[in-house]
């Protein structure tokens, strides 16, 4: 894992040295940060996104598909909320980098699966994206930097009507918003 | 700001969209005792060749859907009387068909229409019915549930709920994009109207007791908001939408209230909203998910879904406040509650062995009877004589609608020919 944070950081720095020259979907996200729209950089590799003035930069990219964060989905058990001590770390993880830098927000989109009543589902979803929220608040993270939806069943990441289905639909999804 | 080009795609549509396809009914579960009546195809004096509208065929389909008559075949008829000097009682005694209805529709100029009908009794060859009333073209059909409702109350003792209209939600795909509409349709699945399309969520759709309005949730905004629509016009007005949860709007019988479920104190609560000065006042007070109200029909409590207990499972409290009252303890699931027109019963989703089925209360004996038999029933609704229940389920990979009788006798099921139908929500008998 260590090794793994060295290469991560070498790659932001490259990432960093080789500048902010945003194309596309990019823009200037506090005036001092260009963002990298991710849907136009896919195929380029690691492009990051440059250090915010001030804090403690963890040295993640959001872009780099290698990177902690860009794993941005947390699942749930069957009418549960909570989150697995694996998950604690990778949300410790997203923690560090939204309390590295007060300009980012995210949005976490509670779901829930198909069983049982849809707006029942809606507050399960509330309940999971509240409970993600206190972890990343618990590391730091101002309220102000996130904000919460819950879609219920509404929106399912699989179709389905098996617990193959079900365990990929009970999640919290994190989305970078200042970006 | 990829938020703009992800623009969302919202519209309103005012009066019939002719490209949404209708609901089709299927009887999937007769009922024993059926009454056998014969509804004979009315005669017609006009320009056109023949009437409009089948008269006949929408009553006779009425009847059946209620699963109370059993309507004989038409290849059955041995006559076709349409006036009474022709009936023949001794033909359809011989048919064992307990009654007998006829008519005709007369076109009277300028796209009016007078419609007379009978019902007989066949047995003591008696007249129970005879009416006569002018129309329009556009309300020949409402004309026909109109007789199908005489008819019912006449024969049963109960009033009819054939002129109604039941809201659903339908969703279909568009590449990876999913679009959502909220319809309205007439209760035997004609005349479908699109009052909202969106490309985000719509939800939980309500009608108010006068069968005037509809108030849903919306995500059109990427966050859940309430909105009351009027039907025939379109217009629309935004009534929540506070941080959080904006849930689960049900009217208060006297159509003045809205309850809601909001989140904007931390976690879902139930409030009332008064809809003149958007005032609100919270219900509950509890740390669990509170949700899902339902008015009692005399205005004087509320039935909710809280998990508070440890499960989902419905409470009572008064809509003026105070001390919540668990209404059901069997099972570890009892959601999403609806009160019967006389407010001694309530629907709900119960599940059992991991499947989620549409059971009934019955709050003079707390006896609880399970009513159908899917995976994924929800979302049950009361037709306004209390007769039927409409619920969503699944069938394969898609979604439909159906329909049960209170008894679990009678089943139905309404579906598209494509895509996913959803949410359905009975209109009140004042509908129309």
């Amino acid at each position: 894992m260590k090794d793994l944070m060295n290469s991560l950081f070498v790659v932001v720095l490259v990432g960093v040295l080789a500048g902010c020259s945003t194309t596309g979907g990019g823009k200037s996200a506090t005036g001092e940060a260009a963002v990298e729209d991710r849907s136009t950089t896919a195929e380029g590799g690691a492009v990051s996104r440059g250090a915010a003035a001030g804090g403690s930069f963890a040295g993640y990219s959001l872009d780099d598909p290698a990177s902690p964060l860009s794993r941005r989905v947390i699942y749930f058990e069957y009418d549960s909320s909570n989150v697995t001590a694996a998950d604690q770390d990778l949300l410790a993880t997203h923690a560090g980098y939204l309390a590295s830098d007060a300009g980012q927000t995210v949005t976490l989109e509670g779901h829930a699966d198909e069983s049982g009543s849809r707006e029942y589902n809606i507050g399960l979803g509330d309940r999971r994206a509240q409970s993600v929220r206190r972890i990343l608040e618990l590391h730091g993270v101002a309220s102000h930097q996130i904000n919460t939806v819950s879609y219920g069943e509404e929106k399912p990441a699989a179709e389905g009507h098996s617990e193959a289905a079900w365990r990929l639909n009970r999640r919290v999804e994190i989305v970078y918003t200042a970006r | 700001m990829r938020m703009i080009f992800r623009a969302v795609l919202l519209y309103l549509t005012i009066g019939a969209s002719a490209a949404q396809a209708a609901l089709t009914i299927e009887i999937t579960q007769g009922m024993e005792g059926a009454m056998p009546i014969a509804v004979v195809p009315f005669g017609w004096t006009g320009s056109a060749a023949a009437a409009p509208e089948n008269i006949a065929a929408i009553i006779s389909s009425d009847l059946s859907r209620s699963g109370r008559f059993e309507p004989l075949p038409d290849r059955d008829l041995v006559a076709h009387p349409t006036n009474a000097e022709q009936v023949q009682f001794h033909n359809w005694r011989m048919l064992n068909v307990d009654n007998l209805v006829i008519g005709q529709v007369t076109e009277t100029g300028a796209g009016g229409y007078n419609i007379q009908f009978q019902l007989f009794d066949v047995y003591r060859g008696k007249q129970l019915i005879g009416q006569s009333f002018p129309t329009s073209h556009a309300d020949l059909r409402r004309a026909a549930h109109h007789i199908s409702d005489l008819i019912y109350k006449e024969l049963t003792g109960e009033p009819g709920a054939f002129n109604t209209r039941i809201a659903y939600v339908t969703t279909a795909d568009r590449g990876a994009q999913k679009s959502y509409t909220l319809l309205v349709a007439d209760s035997d699945g004609y005349n479908p109207q699109t009052i909202l399309h969106s490309s985000q969520p719509l939800m939980s759709p309500a009608w108010s007791s006068d069968g005037k309005r509809v108030a849903y949730v919306s995500f059109e905004n990427k966050t859940a908001e309430i909105y009351i629509q009027d039907v025939a016009s379109s217009t629309r007005r935004k009534l929540a939408s506070f941080k959080g949860i904006n849930g689960a709007p049900a009217w208060s019988p006297d159509g003045r209230r809205l309850a809601l479920t909001l989140s904007r104190d931390g976690n879902p609560e139930i409030y009332t909203m008064d809809l003149a000065s958007l005032a609100l006042k919270r219900l509950t007070s509890n740390a669990a998910i509170d949700t899902e109200p339902a008015w009692s029909p005399d205005s004087r409590s509320l039935v909710f879904t809280s998990d508070r207990g440890g499960s989902p499972q419905l409470y009572r409290i008064a809509s003026s406040g105070g001390q919540a009252q668990r209404l059901t303890f069997e099972g570890k699931y009892n959601a999403g509650a609806d009160f019967s027109p006389d407010g001694r019963k309530l629907a709900m989703v119960h599940a059992e062995g991991g499947a989620y089925r549409i059971a009934v209360l019955d709050l003079d004996t707390s006896l609880l009877r399970v009513l159908t038999d899917g995976q994924q029933d929800e979302s049950p609704s009361f037709s306004p004589n209390g007769s039927m229940i409409i619920y969503a389920t699944g069938t394969g990979n898609r979604e439909v609608l159906a329909a049960v009788s209170v008894d679990g006798r009678f089943r139905q099921r309404l579906s598209l020919q494509a895509g996913n139908v959803r949410e359905p929500a009975w209109s009140p008998v004042a509908g129309k």
